[in-house]
């Protein structure tokens, strides 16, 4: 901790970065994200094993992107967010800071996105085992009791938008979600409104998403809308030949295709 | 159930399927008439919101045609399309989404009688399986009713 907080100050000191984004105490025994400007901010930097969420959705946020040069404390996740927003276009090589911190807490520092990619290829990137069982139970079930199931859970759904403001692919400055001429996605938090909207995030993620689970973290309902585009990564990854975040040069496989991409489904 | 008839809606190209659903008028083929033919520029257009307006908006079965590959008017549109529909389907599988009531075909424009075939057939198909009840559930027509029965 005392290394993080000393190669910030120092950071800061010699205005190598203007902000750093870190984890700090929250209110309660929580941990949240802060925002160190100055020496004595970067003093309450910590770093738990509570500190697991992804802070890169800070990265393209207005408000954080106008405190000038960045550094950012990154996990596995968050080094992966950054891959794929590069690969979009929003982060430029160099343009960020990046600090990760190592299983024996030393600190590594990430240059260039080449080193990055070199150090993914090794990563653990799998969603887990939990993650993988709860998908499995669902794809057993018949088509109605997915239905039943999804309807149920969706059901839950406030339409708080939580889930896409947790996420760090979702940068769009206008949202499908915010579009009234047409509306697509109702206002109203009912079933069919909330169906669209669940379906729109999830398609919109395809092959997007990095599988940090930001958003049913983010979620006060406890949706597992993450399921949702972790069911994808697979169907993507074996069709296409494409994982996200993982190359910052990486074409998003919808936007491309091959002639002789496979399917069974069309006559 | 005697009397119900499917209500399909079909997204069509305007290069490939449409002009072969033309073939199909102008060669005096009957097909049924159970299908609403909406015109897209390409299939490249048709996004997967669309498909679900058209259950929400009662639609009982979908076909969604266009050139076959390598026939694409813009040459790659029918490509983009193609990954598209895979990954929505997936989507739509997960969800309990019935992927039999949605079909994909390539029709070009010389196919007038595969399109007859491709919609007698599903119209056949949705026939047999009956309303889309889940769907209706939660379409815009039943969610209105309620909300006017709640206002009374």
């Amino acid at each position: 901790m005392n290394e993080l907080i000393n190669k910030v100050t120092k950071l800061l000191n010699d205005k190598t970065i203007d902000a750093f984004i870190g984890y700090g105490q929250g209110s309660t025994d929580r941990v949240r994200a802060i925002f160190a400007r100055t020496v004595e901010q970067a003093s309450k930097l910590i770093y738990t094993p509570a500190c697991t969420f992804n802070l890169s959705g800070y990265l393209l946020k207005h408000e954080v992107k106008h405190l000038g040069k960045l550094g950012i404390l990154a996990n596995v996740a968050a080094l992966r967010s950054i891959m794929q927003l590069a690969s979009e276009f929003q982060i430029k090589d160099g343009e960020v800071y990046i600090l990760f911190v190592n299983d024996d807490a030393s600190l590594t520092e990430f240059s260039d996105f080449q080193s990055i990619e070199a150090f993914l290829e090794k990563a653990n990137i799998d969603i887990t085992p939990d993650e993988k069982a709860r998908i499995e139970k669902i794809e057993a079930m018949s088509v109605s009791e997915r239905w039943e199931f999804w309807n149920k859970e969706f059901e839950k759904c406030i339409k708080c938008y939580a889930c896409r403001a947790a996420c760090p692919m979702c940068y769009c400055h206008r949202c499908t979600t915010d579009v009234n001429q047409p509306q697509w996605i109702p206002v109203a938090s009912h079933e069919r409104g909330n169906l669209d909207y669940h379906l729109m995030r999830a398609m919109h993620l395809a092959g997007r998403c990095i599988n940090c689970g930001e958003c049913a973290n983010a979620c006060p309902m406890d949706i597992p809308l993450n399921l949702l585009t972790y069911q994808l990564i697979d169907p993507i990854k074996t069709g296409f030949g494409a994982t996200a975040g993982m190359k910052a040069d990486a074409v998003y496989a919808l936007s491309t295709f091959k002639p002789d991409d496979k399917e069974n489904f069309i006559i | 159930m005697q009397d119900f008839e499917p209500k399909i809606v079909a997204f069509v190209c305007n290069w490939c399927t449409y002009a072969g659903a033309d073939l199909t008028g102008t060669s005096r083929t009957k097909y049924a008439a159970n299908v609403k033919i909406i015109r897209f520029p390409c299939t490249g257009r048709i996004d997967f919101m669309i498909l679900m307006k058209a259950f929400e908006n009662g639609a009982d079965g979908i076909i969604v045609s266009g050139c076959h590959p390598n026939d694409c008017h813009y040459s790659t549109g029918n490509f983009h399309a193609r990954r598209r529909w895979i990954v929505f389907r997936n989507l739509m599988n997960f969800t309990g989404i019935d992927t039999e009531r949605i079909l994909f075909s390539w029709v070009s424009a010389a196919e007038g009688f595969k399109w007859a075939d491709v919609v007698n057939n599903t119209v056949a198909k949705i026939r047999e399986m009956g309303p889309y009840e889940n769907y209706n559930k939660i379409a815009v027509s039943t969610l209105l009713k309620e909300e006017v029965s709640n206002h009374e």
